[in-house]
């Protein structure tokens, strides 16, 4: 029930923020809390979305969404480029490169693999 | 539009992609399609992170440096998965699923930990110290816990999947309870410290290491059996290690594309537990029980009827409907083929032969299914639990091969049984059962099946894939 906690307060944040300064560029830094806030919503609704869209898929190809899946946890390559990109400190940048390097690994590995078992579940041609 | 508030909209698209990839999982033609919109989503987030400030920045002032870094750690690390994808066994699919969490683990709890290292040396040179219980601190503490975890929760799972020797047996030292319970304690003041000192980079590498230890104390008790558990929940881990790791770096797209893993594995192991007939606290911290058990020689005395691939060829070439239940067994021997051999010999005497799928067939969900669609078994025979055991009373024969404890009529009828209540395909159902099996040794599960000693229930006890392979010849002679 936690996710329905989420939803008021998606709706007061759409509703409370006017068109015209959506699109203007905001210098003023969201302060912590509501910055965690926004996150948490994120999350939850996105846990929801998760669990409405798995359920409705087949056992019979419960292996290639295994894997599948896989590859899109990969998408902590996202903070490996940013954190390895910006050279800030060379400890920093090196664990950053190891980052790319295994996020990057799940990536392919879990998209490459998933497609050739797809591949085995189509229909052969004779 | 500022330049964040592009990159910003690139990760919803991504966001997007990522929910629409997982939406047309449901097909097996559709989910060519999602696979391809993941890829893609993937892609249009990697190509946005290239581009944010602090990445833009150092090539403005050094040059093209921080993307050839970047871009050498994708190509090395796409080119090692590419070929692991390509070349690995699909009876090793576990093994390989299990890896790639500990990787995807390993990748978020590296961030967190690089993050930290960054932000304590920017706060150094500030002389500012981080402020604790942070936003920031609390999710690098979680990210580098959940990502220690689940690499070596995943390592010990890969070791035991592929049977190496010293991981092949459970843990069962009775003390573990104890020794989990005390590094558990350890992890969580370690993880409550770094919270409210978040400027000590030793405490991280301490919570990274008190995890990892944590994550292989925790797996090695797990069973074989207890595997597909294991690995849903793994991967459920790896999504959460990723969404934690949003929140470090307060992006978006990997809190919405960590959740969805997250979710997906949860989903995935209340299936699996609920085949299994096991809690999730049972397969985590029980270890299969020694319950008292009805002796095997009661069940069985006498009643047990055996036959040759001569007189199941027979019988076979009279039926009109026949369904084979494949268990791991099957996979073990490399029957698949031999199967659909079977199955091409009798289809060709106008026999209707179907598929029927446990959820728990193999080593991790739906792996049987992937096994006999590599053996070329179209897709549309392979059916799901549900959906075929009403059929089970208008079949005339049906084959078991290589499974036991998911044909064990006890979990019906036998409230007393560790395994009532499990859902069961009802192949006693069946007109006649044949039983492809070695010798009368019990399954996982370790009781006696009364399916064996049945009225209606045939014994052709061979190894596997020479029982297959004799009677489909005895079928194409006769």
């Amino acid at each position: 029930m936690t996710f329905l906690l989420g939803l008021p307060v998606a709706a007061l944040q759409i509703a409370g923020v006017p068109l015209p300064t959506l699109l203007a560029e905001v210098t003023a830094a969201e302060d912590p809390a509501s910055r965690f806030i926004r996150l948490l919503t994120v999350f939850l609704l996105a846990m929801w979305v998760g669990f409405e869209v798995i359920t409705k898929v087949p056992q019979r190809l419960h292996t290639p969404l295994t894997s599948g899946s896989n590859a899109i946890s990969g998408i902590t390559a996202v903070g490996a480029i940013v954190v390895a990109g910006s050279l800030a400190t060379r400890f920093g940048s090196l664990l950053g490169f190891l980052a790319v390097v295994l996020a990057m690994i799940n990536v392919a590995g879990g998209f490459v693999v998933t497609h050739r078992m797809l591949e085995m579940f189509q229909p052969k041609k004779k | 539009m500022s330049s964040q508030a592009w990159i910003n909209l690139a990760y919803l698209a991504a966001s997007m992609l990522f929910i629409v990839a997982f939406k047309l999982m449901t097909g097996p033609r559709t989910a060519v399609k999602g696979n391809y919109l993941g890829a893609a989503g993937m892609s249009i987030a990697v190509l946005a992170a290239c581009c944010e400030s602090p990445v833009m920045e150092r090539v403005t002032t050094h040059g093209a440096w921080p993307l050839v870094l970047v871009g050498l750690g994708a190509v090395i690390g796409g080119a090692i998965g590419a070929t692991m994808a390509l070349k690995y066994p699909m009876t090793g699919m576990p093994q390989m699923v299990a890896l790639l969490n500990g990787f995807g683990g390993a990748a978020s709890a590296l961030v967190a930990g690089a993050e930290l290292w960054n932000a304590t040396a920017a706060a150094k040179a500030a002389a500012t110290p981080l402020d604790p219980w942070t936003q920031f601190a609390i999710a690098t503490a979680v990210t580098g816990l959940i990502g220690a975890v689940t690499l070596c929760g995943s390592l010990v799972a890969f070791a035991k999947l592929e049977e190496l020797p010293r991981f092949k047996q459970a843990w069962t030292d009775p003390n573990r309870h104890w020794i989990n319970l005390s590094l558990a304690t350890a992890t969580l003041l370690v993880l409550w410290g770094l919270c409210a000192f978040p400027s000590s980079n030793i405490l991280f590498w301490l919570l990274v290491i008190l995890g990892g230890a944590l994550g292989c104390t925790l797996t090695m008790p797990i069973g074989g059996a207890d595997m597909p558990v294991v690995i849903c929940l793994l991967n459920s881990y790896s999504g959460l290690a990723a969404a934690a790791a949003g929140f470090v770096i307060d992006n978006s797209v990997l809190v919405i594309a960590g959740s969805l893993v997250g979710a997906s594995g949860l989903i995935l192991t209340a299936i699996m537990c609920q085949a299994m007939n096991r809690s999730l606290l049972g397969v985590l911290f029980g270890g299969l029980g020694t319950t008292t058990i009805a002796s095997a020689d009661d069940v069985y005395a006498g009643k047990v009827k055996s036959a040759s691939a001569e007189e199941i060829a027979m019988l076979l070439e009279g039926a009109g409907r026949v369904v084979i239940v494949p268990g791991y067994g099957l996979a073990v021997a490399q029957a698949q083929h031999a199967v659909r051999e079977l199955a091409a010999a009798l289809e060709k005497r106008g026999t209707t032969v179907e598929y029927a799928i446990h959820p728990v067939a193999g080593r991790m969900p739906g792996h049987m299914n992937v096994l006999l669609a590599e053996a070329d078994i179209p897709y549309e025979k392979l059916r799901e639990m549900d959906d075929i055991n009403p059929t089970f009373p208008e079949t005339d024969v049906a084959i078991v091969i290589g499974a036991n404890d998911v044909v064990n009529p006890a979990a019906r009828t036998d409230p007393k049984s560790p395994i009532a209540g499990m859902p069961i395909l009802d192949v006693d159902k069946a007109r006649t059962v044949v039983v492809v099996k070695r010798s009368l040794s019990p399954g996982f599960a370790g009781i006696p099946n009364p399916l064996f000693a049945a009225d209606n229930t045939l014994m052709y006890f061979a190894d596997g894939k020479k029982a297959i392979l004799d009677l489909t010849a005895a079928i194409e002679k006769g």
